[in-house]
């Protein structure tokens, strides 16, 4: 077994360092590197999409419209389906024009997600983001349940210069968005944003909370436009399906922020949701900075999207 | 839920393996498409994936296969052998510095991953093995990320150190280290700062705490959610700073796991510890054996015995013979009430769930289940009673039981049906004793809906 086990792995270390010192351009390699549209070609465009994690599903689909795309327009010559594939990935993914009209209404921005994905951090940096653009702004600590998550929170409504309503660790989180609510019409705010405890979608209870918390900003400001934004971290793997499916099963989703794309991992779950869940990525983080929020382009997107993964895993 | 687990996708495929019987070459061909499937959707590395299957492939096809009895379980125990093998053999244990001496740990990851709560629990496991852990906030970038460990420190009952957030990581490491000698702790456990693999910079920061004190341990903690790019992330933090253990973080929720094999794979370290919640006392070991069964669909038993154990604070005599009551069917409503102490002690009764095997229990389904509020109700149906009529439930006569009704200000035909419930968690305690030796005071028939379908 210990002999299998060294053979297994001694394998997978040479494949890998093989990897690194042979960073080719991407996606490009598999499309110069076949001569003709065969079955091996179409197999490791595939593998190149499940390497970007979007997932065995979506890759299918889009592999199909490839085939199709391929069959009707005559194509004969791999690097020809370069184009076809990308583009129709970008069109998938392009944002409506009305995607940001929130930003210029009297609206209630409900931030959810899984532990540690992001949530805080995007609220500070889109508190600004609104502030420079001349919004009045307003931030509610929703999260009572993590050590410190209050502390946190404050520093980032320092950072950008708005006004919190702040929780005591172990309040109900409700009652908070209650507080944030009047106070937002009491002081005639532009934009509320309230930032929650992170929690696994799996359980139960806690999504009943934030059913609460959903429910009260529509009773409370039934007027309101309502932005629900799903955080969810680039480096997730299929597991972000779930967490969107689920969250979405408490708020109607209006969009998604994708964060950590300044690491290696770019976010290709996105795409698996867009084309199960129809919710758009609306912005993404790029790194920890109060400036590091970005509006979505579907074109970078994509383009970060097979370039970068591609080089790390060149086979051989 | 609309997505199938890995362990039910392999569990499909091979009982159509076991329907057929014999195995071809073909058969296994086909289903190795299907276990590479399951596992590039459990998010297992695609390099990783392309590698386990063309080592199980080799040992199925040919003589192996064709020597067992069952060629469906032979494939089932091959794949099994070789998710163990991929994962490590044994159980690793933590490594401690040996007598007096002082331990040094340094926690290291990307942002997010759950440095900090997984410091705090890992202090919490020391503590409980008789250690003086020292703990030391080095994240002096996050907002509040020095609060945050103070306020787990406290709950754990474990000592912080920190300097704000205007000292280099590496001087609040020494200075901490000497705090440490001094006030006699003999484990310090660094948290740092949440960092990406390829910022060069904070890399250096790791690398330079590293040259400047010797660190013992130095544990990568991962998100069992991380998808494809687990490999990048792990051969970074190891060629660089060098691992020495990992920690699954978020292993409570329903996510596949996959990391777990392409970080291992990757990095040949042992994976020590498994985040199995929120709270600070839900860190487990890691054993590589129960994971691989819990892939194939065999669950966790022994995980969710052990997790009872430890949690359930009762005294030896009692529990044996409260098990032993049980095996019979006795279980009476002392029992009862007992058994829900200890529920609630346990916590989390999603994560056990998750452990349980092939049961179709969906922790939701439990959460649903065994609500708060029906518990209290039915606590106080059972604290109505008499201790005469809780140790005998066989004396509940209707007119005994109206009386419990109007005590627990509860309608009489919620007294029948609990108590009916109860008779028939008793027939499945019976059935179920053999489940397990130590402690798991059962849930059967807690709530209101629970008993029926769950085991
Ligand atoms: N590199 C990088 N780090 C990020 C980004 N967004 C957030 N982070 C970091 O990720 C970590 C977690 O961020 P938080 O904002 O605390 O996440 P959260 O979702 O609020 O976490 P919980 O409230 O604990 O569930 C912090 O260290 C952030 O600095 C990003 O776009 N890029
Ligand atoms: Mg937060």
């Amino acid at each position: 077994m210990g002999e299998e086990k060294k053979g297994f792995f001694a394998r997978l270390k040479a494949g890998l360092a093989k990897t690194r010192n042979n960073i080719v351009h991407g996606i490009d390699q598999v499309f110069s590197g076949y001569s003709d549209i065969d079955n091996d070609f179409y197999e490791e465009l595939e593998e190149r999409l499940i390497m970007g994690d979007i997932g065995v599903n979506a890759t299918s689909e889009i592999m199909e419209r490839v085939r199709e795309s391929v069959k009707t327009l005559q194509i004969k010559v791999p690097w020809q389906c370069k184009k076809l594939l990308i583009n129709s990935i970008k069109e998938q993914m392009q944002v409506q024009e009305t995607a940001y009209d929130f930003e210029n209404k009297k609206s209630v921005i409900f931030v959810i997600g899984v532990n540690g994905v992001g949530k805080t951090t995007s609220v500070g940096k889109l508190a600004y983001n609104l502030k420079a653009s001349g919004r009045k702004v307003l931030i509610a600590a929703a999260d009572t349940y993590r050590a410190a998550a209050n502390d946190q929170l404050r520093e980032w409504a320092n950072r950008a210069g708005v006004d919190m309503i702040s929780s005591k660790e172990g309040t109900d989180p409700a009652s908070v968005v209650f507080d944030a609510v009047s106070a937002a019409k009491a002081r005639n705010v532009d934009v509320l944003i309230c930032d929650t405890a992170g929690r696994l979608h799996n359980r139960k209870n806690l999504m009943e909370e934030l059913k609460k918390m959903n429910r009260i900003i529509d009773r409370e400001f039934p007027d309101a436009h309502r932005e629900n934004l799903i955080v969810l971290d680039g480096t997730t793997g299929q597991n972000a399906l779930v967490q969107a499916k689920e969250f979405g099963s408490v708020t109607d989703l209006t969009g998604i922020i994708l964060t950590k794309l300044d690491g290696t991992a770019k976010g290709g779950i996105a795409v698996a949701i867009q084309s199960e869940l129809k919710v758009p990525v609306k912005y993404i983080g790029v790194g920890e900075g109060i400036e590091d929020l970005q509006k979505f382009d579907s074109n970078a997107f994509v383009n970060a999207l097979f370039e970068v993964q591609d080089g790390e895993f060149e086979e051989d | 839920m609309a997505f199938e687990s890995l362990s039910d996708k392999l569990q499909n495929v091979f009982k159509n393996l076991r329907a057929k019987g014999r195995l071809t070459e073909e058969d296994v061909k086909v289903a190795l498409k299907e276990v590479k499937m399951a596992l590039l959707e459990a998010d297992v590395n695609f390099k990783v994936v392309k590698q386990f299957v063309k080592s199980v492939e080799e040992r199925a096809i040919g003589q192996d296969v064709m020597s067992g009895l069952n060629p469906g379980q032979m494939v089932v125990k091959i794949v099994h052998e070789e998710l163990i093998s991929l994962m490590g053999s044994d159980t690793t244990e933590m490594k401690l510095a040996p007598g007096q001496q002082t331990t040094v740990i340094m926690m290291a990851g990307l942002q997010g991953a759950g440095k900090t709560t997984t410091t705090a629990k890992i202090a919490g496991k020391l503590k409980q093995k008789s250690k003086k852990p020292l703990l030391v906030a080095c994240d002096i970038y996050r907002p509040a990320a020095i609060e945050q460990l103070h306020i787990n420190g406290e709950k754990q009952g474990v000592d912080v150190f920190s300097m704000g957030t205007g000292h280099k990581p590496v001087d609040i490491a020494k200075a901490a280290l000497e705090h440490a000698s001094k006030n006699g702790h003999n484990v310090v456990i660094l948290d740092t700062a949440g960092r990406l693999h390829i910022d060069e910079a904070m890399m250096a920061e790791l690398q330079e705490i590293k040259a400047c004190i010797t660190v013992h341990q130095t544990l990568l903690v991962v998100d069992a959610m991380t998808g494809q790019d687990a490999v990048n992330v792990a051969k970074e933090f190891n060629e660089k700073v060098g691992v020495d253990g990992i920690v699954l973080s978020k292993m409570d929720g329903d996510t596949r796991g996959g990391a777990a094999l392409s970080v291992k794979a990757v990095t040949g370290k042992p994976i020590l510890f498994v985040g199995m919640g929120e709270k600070l006392s839900d860190l487990e070991q890691f054993y590589p054996d129960r994971m691989a069964s819990r892939i194939l669909g065999m669950g966790d038993v022994l995980t969710l015995i052990e997790k009872a154990a430890e949690n359930i604070d009762i005294d030896e005599a009692k529990e044996k013979d409260m098990m032993s009551r049980m095996k019979k069917g006795k279980f009476d409503f002392e029992d009862y009430l007992e058994s829900m102490k200890q529920m609630r002690n346990m916590g989390g009764l999603g994560s056990i769930l998750g452990m349980l095997p092939g049961m179709g229990i969906k922790a939701a389904d439990l959460e649903n289940a065994i609500d708060e509020k029906q518990m209290k109700r039915t606590e106080a149906i059972v604290l109505s009673m008499t201790p005469a009529e809780r140790k005998n439930p066989k004396l509940l006569n209707p007119s005994r039981k109206h009386r419990i009704a109007k005590g627990a200000g509860v309608d009489i035909a919620v007294v029948n049906r609990f108590i009916k419930q109860f008779e028939q968690s008793q027939k499945m305690m019976k059935q179920f004793s053999g489940m397990g030796k130590r402690g798991f005071g059962g849930f059967p028939g807690m709530g209101g809906r629970g008993g029926r379908k769950y085991f």
